[in-house]
């Protein structure tokens, strides 16, 4: 096998706060190989972006600390690095796209200015040839009037052609590895299914690996091959999207396709996960989702690992684990 | 009629002016509502789906009495001490920062009648035990909270004056799937208690399935199929409600995302399109479509579409 274009290996994050260091993410391993479409689904708060942000180097300096784990980009070792080197990474081999298209574009300048821009500092395409190079761009986010476009402001367009310019901007200099934070949840429905449509065939057409952050569990199955599913700043279970989502083996994956009102029958209520997310400052000492969970028992106490439950199927829980002991 | 209706909507129409000349005469209108006519029966739950800028906030407004519409009429039945509350999607901003809980739930008691302080703690332990509150949470502020529970603030302060009629407006939208299983459990519950009439806004499919007994499709400031919403849902008659539907993320989906695109774009709602609204989205436009289309009361629903209530559904949808 190539080797993987995103690895993370036992990463953890935390935060200094007043009340104590807010523990948010709690060893991750995670990768991401050549051409893979990787998806990282969780509730609020369970540091599916703090996870993205700090492999990138985006978190503000000072305002984290990573106490332990490696990353690694395209084989390098982020940490070794320097700030020059990231900035040239970012934008050309790894690329970006957020959740809020309006923040994410300047507000000053045109489409076509911003999108030169991109190109202009990542390639060697000056002027015309990085025009053309943007029109067709924007031709392949099937935006017809390209040329046009390039001269309007973002307050001129809807969201999701601001998304579309977005990916559009994105594969400009055909990066290796992208990063989707949620890309679709400010957008209608109908135009969050043309947004993955258009992103989907765009990155299956350059071969890029894409790791896409969602909290909707439908999207994330419609959309990747294989899945990461995030509680309280762990990996708690992973594995092709179908077989995770189709046959979930930890108790939490498994409470959350339950808690969907798209099965359910009208009549009875909702198979609702009580309590809330736990306090972070501190953390549990054992598995984190214990307190929530109908399964919970004296194992429990203790953290329990990833342990493989099918082929390329792991969960962390002492319930798998004691059944393939 | 023999429908218990609490409120009824004929004709309403909301036009908005923008810019204005020197003389302050407006340069245009922006047409946010567009003829709705709506039957809201009591007790009973009236999902409002459609894609943002379709109006589904502006008719909330109109509902909640905050705007006057600019045309048509609303008939309200219930008493004047009753009246309509309102959940907001985002329970950060409509909660007011200043103000204990037990004042943020009180308030729109207060706001009416002026009652001592002890009657309305008493007033907001009671509807705080009702949202499952803790009642030691009273005294908190709402950035205490968390997303779920000062949603649950939110909705303690629209049972408070005890309405007939609550607006719920993307109440579960910012909240997580684990979340908004315990919010819309303890929707079905208030309801089932108190009688309550729900109008539930919301561009989730799959809540307003779960939730709603009726279900309003509204495009371009139009009611386009309103029917109750298992027979709308299952077997949708109006192309634009096959198109959300089709567009809905689904775990079930095996195929991935299908290839074919769809043209997204919304018509302006400052010049109406002439003829059918969908016209220039919908894959049926045919013949009969230059005109206005008005509701057609189908087998089960009504719906606004020549194409469809002309013709049998089957030959539709092949």
């Amino acid at each position: 096998m190539a080797d993987p274009v995103l690895k993370i290996d036992g990463l953890e994050v935390l935060f200094p706060g007043f009340s104590g260091d807010v523990h948010a993410v709690n060893g991750v391993d995670l990768d991401v190989q050549p051409g893979e479409i990787v998806g990282l689904v969780g509730e609020s708060g369970s540091a599916k972006s703090v996870t993205a942000m700090t492999a990138l180097g985006l978190l503000p300096a000072g305002a984290f600390r990573q106490s332990a784990g490696t990353i690694s980009i395209l084989g390098r070792d982020v940490a070794t690095m320097s700030e020059r080197e990231m900035n040239k990474l970012r934008g050309g081999d790894v690329a970006m796209i957020f959740q809020e298209p309006q923040t994410a574009l300047n507000p000053t300048k045109t489409i076509g200015k911003q999108m030169l821009r991109v190109i202009e500092l990542h390639s060697n395409l000056r002027g015309l040839a990085a025009r053309d190079r943007a029109i067709e761009l924007l031709k392949d986010m099937r935006i017809n009037d390209a040329e046009e476009i390039l001269g309007r402001y973002p307050f001129e367009l809807s969201g999701g052609m601001r998304q579309r310019i977005l990916i559009g901007m994105a594969f400009a200099c055909s990066p290796k590895l992208l990063v989707a934070d949620e890309p679709t949840t400010a957008l209608d429905v109908t135009v969050q299914r043309q947004v993955l449509q258009l992103l989907h065939a765009k990155a299956r057409q350059t071969g890029a690996s894409v790791l896409f952050i969602s909290h909707d569990l439908a999207v994330i199955s419609q959309f990747c091959d294989r899945i990461y599913v995030m509680y309280a700043g762990r990996v708690v279970e992973s594995g092709p999207a179908q077989k995770v989502l189709g046959n979930p083996q930890h108790p939490y994956t498994a409470a959350l396709i339950e808690a969907l009102p798209e099965d359910a029958n009208p009549g009875e209520p909702l198979a609702s996960i009580p309590g809330t997310v736990p306090n972070l400052v501190n953390p549990p000492k054992g598995c984190a989702f214990q307190a929530r969970c109908r399964h919970a028992h004296a194992a429990c106490d203790s953290r329990p690992v990833l342990t493989d439950v099918g082929t390329k199927h792991q969960a962390a829980c002492w319930l798998r684990e004691e059944i393939s002991a | 009629m023999t429908i218990d209706s609490v409120m009824t909507l004929s004709n309403i129409h909301m036009r908005f002016p923008f810019g204005e000349d020197w003389r302050g005469r407006p340069h245009g209108f922006v047409h946010a509502l567009n003829g709705i006519d709506l039957e809201i029966l009591r007790g009973k739950t009236l999902g409002v789906v459609g894609e943002s800028g379709c109006g589904k906030s502006t008719l909330a407004q109109v509902l909640m009495g905050i705007r006057k519409p600019s045309e048509g009429e609303v008939i309200r039945n219930f008493g004047a001490d009753h009246d309509v509350q309102i959940v907001f999607q985002d329970p950060q901003s409509s909660l007011n920062a200043r103000m204990p809980v037990w004042r943020v739930i009180t308030e729109p008691v207060f706001a009416v009648t002026k009652r001592p302080k002890a009657e309305l703690r008493a007033l907001a332990a009671d509807l705080a035990a009702k949202v499952g509150l803790r009642p030691e949470v009273l005294d908190r502020y709402p950035h205490e909270f968390s997303g779920g529970q000062r949603q649950r603030i939110a909705i303690a302060r629209a049972l408070s004056s005890d309405p007939d009629v609550i607006v719920l407006d993307e109440p579960t939208s910012a909240l997580d799937i684990s979340i908004q299983a315990q919010i819309l459990n303890l929707l079905k519950d208030l309801q089932a208690e108190r009688g309550l009439t729900y109008i539930f806004i919301s561009h989730d499919i799959s809540v307003v399935r779960y939730l709603c007994d009726e279900v309003a499709v509204m495009y371009l400031g139009q009611v386009v199929e309103h029917g109750a919403s298992d027979a709308v849902l299952a077997a949708p008659k109006h192309p634009y409600t096959r198109l959300l539907l089709d567009s809905i993320p689904t775990m079930r989906a095996t195929g991935g995302l299908g290839e074919s695109l769809s043209n997204t774009d919304l018509p302006s709602n400052r010049n109406l399109p002439t003829g059918c609204f969908f016209k220039d989205r919908c894959e049926l436009a045919g013949v009969g479509c230059d005109v206005r289309q008005n509701m057609v009361p189908t087998e089960q629903a009504q719906v606004r579409c020549c194409q469809t209530a002309a013709t049998t559904p089957q030959k539709v949808s092949a």
